[in-house]
């Protein structure tokens, strides 16, 4: 597991920041060279929102090699509040309970492990709201 | 030790993961006679004490409503760090915000490891070192299949953000102090899965010696009584323990009523007394006074006197109470906590 | 630009070729299409592949394999476009000979899949999406599927049943093909309580773990009489995220590499006589048909359901088992479809003919759908 490629992208899953352009105003996730509705490279940093609902999802339950741990577990395609989509994995609910369009919020989660003497590599999940 | 500059909590949050084992379960495993507590809290494959401290720092700065930027230091208090070498609380501030302007570290006392850092962030804000400091308590401690100590180890956090006036706060320090002796109850050798304990020897020359013997201190240095406070919080190692110390300092079950989360929550070890405070801090109004003393083995305890300020109700429903936390479970079994905890592996 | 031709096919069984290294794979095929082309003058050398640097942990396949050939000298190049590399090497392969920059090509493609455990496979898979935002979920390419599978099924109201038909199909029309994987029927009820690979999708309905090898050879059209003529070839990407994509049921590089296809060869989804789609799941297969124009979006699944795409059929579909009943070896398979379509429109096709054939389109696709590359053959 890289290092440097994991630490590279830590501010950006830790916080889930993206860009905001300052053409069109659109949110863009994860960061790029250019907006991907209007193609300018006009682009700032910008936090994201931090609840969404949930487009699709699916349970993977053959999962790559350095997820095998995890197994089952579920991905989803959320749409934030701000418009922004994104893939995630689900935690805190079963795949039966699962609905589409259900509220969901962000965690904090580890993602994966590199064996006992690498690096735990953190980042963002999504739950069912807790309120 | 009496603050200096009106110092006090801006912003507190919690966090307890969703799995619950039965206390019943362990029994059914391992044999014998009574369970301690109802069921205990255990971390989901992916979750460990950093994320559980992240968490809380994230509610406890939602509830401060304060520019994390502004926090000059994030400790947290552990004994089970996923790292030997590698702070938590570097992770926990980069996903805060509060890097680079801030200083980290992870500190360890046994379940006292949080509010040692509270000492220190009162120090450091009351100073004027900087305007905000951050101590969080968090663990996910194991306990050793078949002890005693497996019904009750549990997961869990919260976090506590430190400022003094003019900032807002929820509650202030009127004045805390630590009692520490060297007292080998309960501890856990380098490279060790699984703490040892003195059995017995950890109830009198430990817990109680040094819960009393601060309580009795800053009470005596303040000149108040038990009847003078509304609600006390002790380190809740399991059910009696609390019970007994609130007993022997003439603070009634009322008042420990809220923050003893102990039946159905375990012992959150480094998260015991915070998340107790916590769950006070839900339900007190203002004007109300706490007494909270924490307790680590090795040994000592944290004391400290509050008064709850005006500004908490405004808070009250913003973020997730700790009792959300506690309602927030499902059931697994010793199997599942087995691989969840580590104690079988693919 | 000259017209090419596609002169000769060699294609392997797919199977998992526990003998056989990449080396020894590749020169089957290669052999088979320089005797079925009369020649083994070659100009230059594509190679197609997508798992070797991981599951081999081999690189620099075109010199290997050139040199495998006995070919040393011959420029030679390994193509990666994911799992449309067969594809996209095809095109490299045509735009050589068109150009006039080579008179007589080979473009192959080789995977051994069996080399590696099954979750490196997935990993592998996995690699064709961004690695830090997708990947990173621990979403398996299936997985990615599912989310359209879902989302297809509660946007148009296509059961479960009728989007799994997809297999059963693919299954019927691999029966007496010498090449495929898995050359026998497979019932609706066995793909339906087949376990699930990642909900909703069952596992019979996702293409398999093989090894094989494809190779075409590539000449000038008027170099090939008994050849079959490349009418077109285009190649398109499409937004590269899931997430990033307005209509998740739409595979945007189909629709542009297909009507550019289309026009290029001067021809209608109605005047296309079999298709070769990429079947790595029965979702991916309903949305290409949709989405190369055969069927209206949303009753796909339903087309394939009622029998539209077996052979006697109004567009028969993957004609010696598709992805799932022929064989996926990830970076050969795109040559596998263009060798089929050749072979069809040759009458070549033995028990799997699809009678009087004289079009024919073979659809690759890499990441989901973000590298798709239509090939469109005709029998002049």
């Amino acid at each position: 597991m890289s290092v440097p490629r994991y630490w590279r992208e830590t501010k950006y899953r830790y916080r889930l920041i993206g860009q905001m352009c300052a053409q069109c105003g659109g949110v863009n996730f994860p960061r790029s060279g250019v907006c991907s509705a209007c193609g300018s490279a006009d682009l700032e940093e910008a936090k994201l929102a931090e609840t969404g609902h949930v487009v699709s999802w699916t349970v993977v339950r053959n999962p790559p090699a350095d997820y095998t741990v995890y197994a089952p577990y579920l991905v989803a395609l959320v749409e934030l509040d701000d418009g922004v989509r994104l893939l995630t994995q689900l935690v805190d609910i079963e795949p039966i309970k699962m609905k589409t369009g259900m509220r969901v919020e962000a965690a904090f989660r580890r993602v994966k492990v590199d064996g006992d003497s690498g690096i735990i590599e953190y980042g963002y999940k999504f739950r069912p709201l807790i309120e | 030790m009496k603050t200096v500059g009106g110092v006090g909590i801006v912003g507190y949050g919690a966090y307890i993961p969703m799995n619950r084992l039965r206390a019943s379960e362990v029994k059914r495993v391992w044999g014998g006679s009574g369970t301690p507590i109802e069921e205990k809290s255990v971390v989901a494959m992916d979750e460990d004490t950093v994320t559980i401290a992240v968490e809380s720092a994230r509610y406890a700065v939602r509830r401060a409503g304060i520019d994390p930027q502004e926090i000059g230091a994030v400790y947290v208090g552990t004994e089970s760090k996923p790292y030997a070498v590698k702070p938590s609380g570097t992770v926990v501030a980069e996903a805060i915000g509060a890097t680079p302007h801030v200083t980290a570290a992870d500190y360890e006392f046994a379940c006292k490891a949080g509010t040692e850092a509270f000492q220190t962030c009162i120090g450091l804000v009351s100073s004027g070192m900087m305007k905000y400091a951050m101590a969080i308590g968090a663990d996910t401690a194991q306990g050793r299949p078949g002890d005693a100590l497996e019904y009750t180890a549990s997961c869990g956090g919260a976090a506590f953000i430190f400022g003094k006036k003019p900032a807002r706060t929820l509650a202030e320090i009127e004045g805390s102090c630590s009692y520490v002796t060297d007292t080998p109850d309960f501890w856990r050798r380098e490279h060790e899965m699984y703490p040892r304990h003195g059995n017995r020897f950890t109830g009198e020359p430990a817990y109680f010696k040094h819960v009393i013997g601060a309580a009795k201190e800053l009470m005596g240095e303040l000149g108040t009584e038990a009847g003078d406070y509304n609600y006390a919080v002790f380190h809740q190692p399991n059910v009696k323990f609390p019970i007994k110390a609130a007993r022997t300092l003439g603070f009634s079950m009322d008042a420990i009523k809220p923050g003893l989360i102990v039946p159905f929550v375990g012992n959150t070890y480094s998260g015991s007394t915070p998340l107790g405070l916590a769950a006070t801090l839900d339900v007190a109004n203002p004007g109300d006074r706490i007494l909270a003393v924490s307790y680590g083995s090795g040994a000592g305890s944290d004391a400290f006197s509050l008064t709850v300020q005006d500004a908490i109700t405004n808070d009250r429903r913003l973020e997730p109470a700790v009792s959300m936390f506690v309602d927030r479970k499902r059931y697994i079994d010793y199997s599942v906590y087995s691989k969840l905890r580590g104690k079988i592996v693919k | 630009m000259r017209a090419v031709a596609v002169a000769g096919v060699g294609l392997t069984k797919v199977s998992e070729h526990w003998e056989k290294g990449l080396k020894e794979l590749f020169t089957d095929a290669a052999h088979k299409a320089f005797e079925d082309a009369g020649t083994k003058e070659i100009d230059a050398l594509y190679i197609a592949n997508m798992g070797a640097p991981i599951l081999q942990e081999q690189m620099h396949l075109g010199a290997m394999l050139a040199d495998a050939l006995g070919m040393r000298g011959v420029p030679a190049l390994s193509v990666g476009a994911a799992s449309a590399s067969g594809g996209v090497a095809f095109h490299e392969g045509v735009k050589a000979v068109a150009s006039g920059f080579a008179d007589c090509v080979l473009v192959g493609g080789v995977e051994k899949m069996s080399d590696g455990l099954p979750e490196d496979v997935l990993s592998v898979l996995a690699m064709a999406e961004d690695q830090e935002y997708t990947a990173y979920t621990g979403v398996t390419n299936t997985g990615l599927n599912a989310l359209i599978h879902r989302n297809y099924m509660e946007t148009y109201g296509a059961t479960a049943e009728e989007i799994a038909m997809f297999a059963v199909r693919g299954h019927e029309h691999a029966v007496g093909s010498k090449h495929s994987q898995y050359p026998f029927k497979v019932a609706i009820d066995r793909v339906l309580a087949s376990p699930m690979e990642a909900d909703p999708i069952h596992m019979l309905e996702c293409s398999g773990v093989g090894d094989g090898a494809a190779a075409v050879v590539l000449m000038p059209a008027d170099k090939a009489p008994e050849g079959v003529e490349v009418a077109a070839m285009s190649v398109a990407t499409g937004p590269y995220y899931l997430a990033g994509r307005k209509d998740i049921l739409t595979f945007d590089a189909v629709k542009t590499a297909a009507e550019r296809a289309y026009k290029t060869a001067g021809v209608t989804p109605e005047e296309v006589d079999l298709v070769e789609v990429h079947d790595e799941t029965t979702i991916a297969g309903v949305v290409s048909l949709e989405d190369l124009g055969f069927v209206e979006k949303g009753k796909g699944a339903a087309f394939v359901a009622d029998g539209c795409t077996l052979r006697g059929g109004e567009v028969p579909t993957n004609t010696f088992g598709g992805l799932k009943a022929r064989g996926h070896p990830l970076g050969a398979t795109g040559l596998y479809q263009v060798g089929e379509v050749a072979l069809q429109l040759q009458g070549r096709a033995g028990p799997c003919q699809v009678e009087g054939a004289r079009v024919g389109l073979a659809e690759s696709l890499g990441g989901l759908g973000s590298t798709c590359a239509v090939t469109i053959l005709r029998r002049s």
